[in-house]
C-alpha cells in the first residue's frame, strides 16, 4: 500500500502545504532563501540537511514560531500569513520534548484539548486512547521528570498528536535516544503516521533517520532545496556532489569528458589507465568538460585476480585498511595518485577461505551504470 | 561537593567571622529573656518583657503599621519587579534597555539616605500627606529591585520552548502565561516577595524618612526608645522582629534554590 503512494507524481494532485518563493531573514543571515515546496496530504515528508541549513526556520515558520520574511505559505487553502501558532491546525514535537513540568503525563496530553474546549469525558477518552496508542498507560500519573528518554519521547509525541491535527511537526524526533531505541521508534513512528492518515513533516539533520522514514526528502543547504525525491533516488541519483556525500557514502573520482560513444559517457581520470566508461544517460554534457564520477561503495567491487582484458572501469590499489563491521567488511583502498576509495562487501558467508589482506595489491571494479556524472 | 579537611586556621577564621557577625544579636535575644530590669546585668531567665511588650500599645501599633506596611509594599514591589524582570529578560534589545536596568537596579546600591530624601522631597512637592501610604510607597521603591534580581534569575534559565508548545496546542499567550509560565516561575516570584517583605521590616532610614505623625514603623520606635534609655521590652521586640526576617529570608533562599534545582533537571 505504501508503494503506490506517490501524489507528487499525480499532476493534477492538489498540495496540502505549499511554500511559494518564502525567504526568512534574521539580520544580514538569509536563513531560508527563495524556497518553493509541495508536501501532500498522507506524506511523510523530511526536511534533511546540515546544521545551519535552514530546515528548522522552515519548520517554525510552518508552525507560526516564525514569520516569513518574503513568500507565502497556504495550508489547504487557507494563506498562513498573520496566523498565530495557536490558530494553525498544525503541532509540533520539540527537540527538547518541552514537557510541562508541573503537569502529569496525562495533564500533558490533555492540555491542548483543553485549549479547545472539548468536553471533560472527551477528553479522557482522548487522552486514554493516546496513551494506549505509546503504550503509556501505567504512567498516567508520572511527572516528566520521572520519566525515561524514551517515555518522555512518547509523551511529546501522543501531546503532539492528541488534537488530531492535519499536519504532524517533528523536530529532531530521535535526536535524543540511544541508537537501538531510535531504530525501534523510527518504524513506530512510521507506522502510526500510517494507521491515522496524518501528514507527517520531519526535521532531521540524519540521512539514515530520513531515509528509513521518509516518503519523499527534501535536501536542504544554505537555505535552499537541493533535491526534492525519494529516498531511492537521492541515493542512486544524487542531482549534486554536496547530496551524493551527504546521503550516504560515496566515492568521487574526478576527470574530464572526453565524449560519448554508443550513449555511454568516456570520462578520463588520472585515477585510471583507460578512460572510463559510464552509463548516465540523462546528463547533457559536453567534451573537456570536467566532472565528478560518484560510485557508492557498496557498488565497487574488489579482488585479487586481474580482470579479464576486456573489461571496463578498472582501478588499481593496494589495500590500506580493512573494517569488519560484522553485516559489511569496509576495504580501504589506496590509488596510485593517493585517493583512498572506500568499497565495501557484505559477508554473505561466515567463512572465506583466503581473505583480501592488508598491503595487498587488489582491482576494484565498477559497471557502468553503477555510477553517476555530477557536473562540476 | 568534596569536604575540604578543616586546618585549625580555617576553624578559628570561621569562628571569628561567625561570632564577629553574630555575637551582637546573641546578646540581644539572650538578653530579652533577662529576669533585670538592667539591660547589662544578668538576672535569670524570664519572658516578663515579652507580656510587657504586648502589653505596651505604642509598640504594638507600630508593630502593626510595619507589618501592613510590609505586606503591602511588597505585594506592590512583587508585581512591579516581576513585570520589569518580564521586560528585561523577554523583551531582547529594546531602546533604552541598559538605561531600563540601570534604573531598575539603581535603588540597591543607592544609599538609603538619599533615597529617602529624595522620595521626601517627591511626596512634598506633590503635596502628599505623610504617613502609612508614603513609607509603603517608598518601600516598593526600595525592594522591587530584588524581586527583579531574583525573578530575572530564574527567567534567565526559563525553557521558551515550553510556552511555544502550549501556544501550538492551542493556548493564547495570556493563557500560556498563566498556565505554563507562572507556575514554573511561581518559587522565585514568592522568593521575591519574601525578601521584599523582610527588607520591608527592619528598614530604618527609608521609613524614618517617610513616617508621618500618623504612622511610626517599629524599627523608628525601637531606634527613639533607645535614645531614650535602653529597655528590655525593646530586645524583645527586636527578637522577635530578627526571627521574622530570619525566617523570611531562609524560606526566599530554599524556594530561589529549589526552583533553578527544578529548572535545570527539567532542562535535560
Amino acid at each position: 500500500m505504501r508503494r503506490s503512494f506517490a501524489p507528487w507524481a499525480t499532476p493534477d494532485a492538489k498540495p496540502l502545504i505549499r511554500f511559494e518563493n518564502v525567504t526568512k531573514r534574521f539580520g544580514e543571515s538569509t536563513a531560508v532563501d527563495h524556497l518553493s515546496l509541495d508536501i501532500f496530504e498522507g506524506e511523510f515528508f523530511c526536511l534533511l540537511g546540515p546544521s545551519g541549513c535552514g530546515k528548522t526556520t522552515l519548520m517554525r515558520m510552518l508552525a507560526g514560531f516564525e514569520t516569513p520574511t518574503e513568500g507565502t505559505i497556504t495550508l489547504g487553502s487557507q494563506n498562513l500569513a498573520g496566523v498565530p501558532p495557536y490558530r494553525r491546525p498544525v503541532n509540533m514535537m520539540f527537540q527538547s520534548y518541552a514537557l510541562f513540568p508541573h503537569m502529569s503525563v496525562e495533564k500533558n496530553i490533555a492540555f491542548g484539548l483543553k485549549q479547545d474546549g472539548m468536553p471533560k469525558d472527551q477528553i479522557a477518552d482522548r487522552v486514554g486512547e493516546m496513551l494506549r496508542l505509546v503504550q503509556l498507560e501505567k504512567l498516567a500519573r508520572r511527572y516528566p521528570s520521572q520519566l525515561s528518554g524514551g517515555q518522555r519521547q512518547r509523551v511529546a509525541l501522543a501531546r503532539a498528536l492528541a488534537k488530531k491535527p492535519k499536519v504532524l511537526l517533528l523536530d529532531e524526533p530521535l535526536g535524543a535516544l540511544d541508537k537501538k531505541l531510535r531504530e525501534e521508534t523510527q518504524f513506530e513512528l512510521m507506522d502510526i503516521q500510517h494507521d491515522l492518515h496524518m501528514t507527517f513533516v520531519v526535521v532531521t539533520h540524519d540521512q539514515e533517520e530520513a531515509m528509513t522514514m521518509a516518503d519523499r526528502i527534501a535536501v536542504m543547504d544554505h537555505g535552499r532545496i537541493v533535491q526534492v525525491a525519494t529516498p531511492g533516488e537521492i541515493y542512486e541519483q544524487p542531482k549534486t556532489r554536496f547530496i551524493a556525500e551527504f546521503v550516504g557514502d560515496v566515492n568521487i573520482i574526478e576527470g574530464h569528458v572526453q565524449g560519448q560513444e554508443n550513449g555511454l559517457w568516456r570520462v578520463k581520470t588520472s585515477s585510471a589507465a583507460v578512460p572510463l566508461t559510464i552509463d548516465d544517460p540523462d546528463e547533457v554534457l559536453h567534451s573537456g568538460q570536467p566532472v565528478a564520477i560518484a560510485v557508492r561503495p557498496e557498488k565497487m567491487v574488489i579482488q585479487r585476480d586481474p580482470p579479464g582484458p576486456g573489461a571496463i572501469n578498472v582501478l588499481t590499489g593496494e589495500v590500506w585498511d580493512i573494517g569488519y563491521l560484522g553485516d559489511w567488511t569496509v576495504y580501504r583502498v589506496k590509488l596510485a595518485t593517493g585517493e583512498i576509495l572506500r568499497v565495501t562487501r557484505a559477508n554473505a558467508s561466515r567463512f572465506v577461505e583466503n581473505p583480501i589482506e592488508w598491503d595487498e595489491q587488489v582491482y576494484v571494479t565498477f559497471a557502468p551504470d553503477a555510477a553517476v556524472i555530477l557536473a562540476e | 561537593m568534596t569536604m575540604r579537611r578543616l586546618s585549625v586556621f580555617n576553624v578559628t577564621s570561621l569562628v571569628i567571622g561567625f561570632a564577629f557577625l553574630y555575637l551582637p544579636i546573641l546578646l540581644l535575644v539572650l538578653y530579652s529573656f533577662n529576669a533585670s530590669r538592667l539591660v547589662t546585668v544578668w538576672g535569670g531567665f524570664s519572658t516578663q518583657w515579652y507580656g510587657a511588650l504586648f502589653r505596651n500599645e505604642a509598640l504594638m501599633e507600630a508593630a502593626w503599621v510595619t507589618l501592613r506596611v510590609a505586606l503591602l509594599s511588597a505585594m506592590l514591589a512583587t508585581v512591579l519587579g516581576t513585570l520589569a524582570a518580564l521586560a528585561l529578560t523577554r523583551y531582547g534589545r529594546f531602546p533604552g534597555r541598559a538605561l531600563f536596568t540601570g534604573m531598575v537596579y539603581a535603588p540597591m546600591v543607592m544609599p538609603e539616605v538619599i533615597t529617602g530624601l529624595s522620595l521626601l522631597l517627591f511626596f512634598v512637592a506633590v503635596d502628599f500627606d505623610r504617613g502609612f501610604w508614603t513609607i509603603t510607597l517608598a518601600h516598593t521603591t526600595l525592594t522591587m529591585c530584588f524581586v527583579t534580581v531574583v525573578v530575572q534569575s530564574r527567567l534567565m534559565t526559563f525553557d521558551r520552548s515550553l510556552e511555544e508548545a502550549a501556544m501550538d496546542l492551542g493556548a493564547p499567550p495570556l493563557r500560556t502565561f498563566f498556565s505554563v509560565t507562572l507556575p514554573l516561575i511561581a518559587p522565585s516570584i514568592v522568593a521575591g516577595f519574601l525578601l521584599a517583605f523582610t527588607l520591608s521590616m527592619d528598614d530604618l532610614v527609608i521609613a524614618s524618612f517617610n513616617a508621618g505623625p500618623g504612622a511610626t514603623t517599629l524599627p523608628i520606635k525601637i531606634y527613639s526608645a533607645v535614645r531614650l534609655g535602653l529597655s528590655p521590652e525593646v530586645n524583645a521586640a527586636s527578637a522577635i522582629l530578627i526571627g521574622i526576617v530570619t525566617l523570611g529570608v531562609i524560606s526566599a533562599t530554599l524556594l530561589s534554590k529549589r526552583s533553578v534545582l527544578r529548572s535545570r533537571r527539567n532542562a535535560h
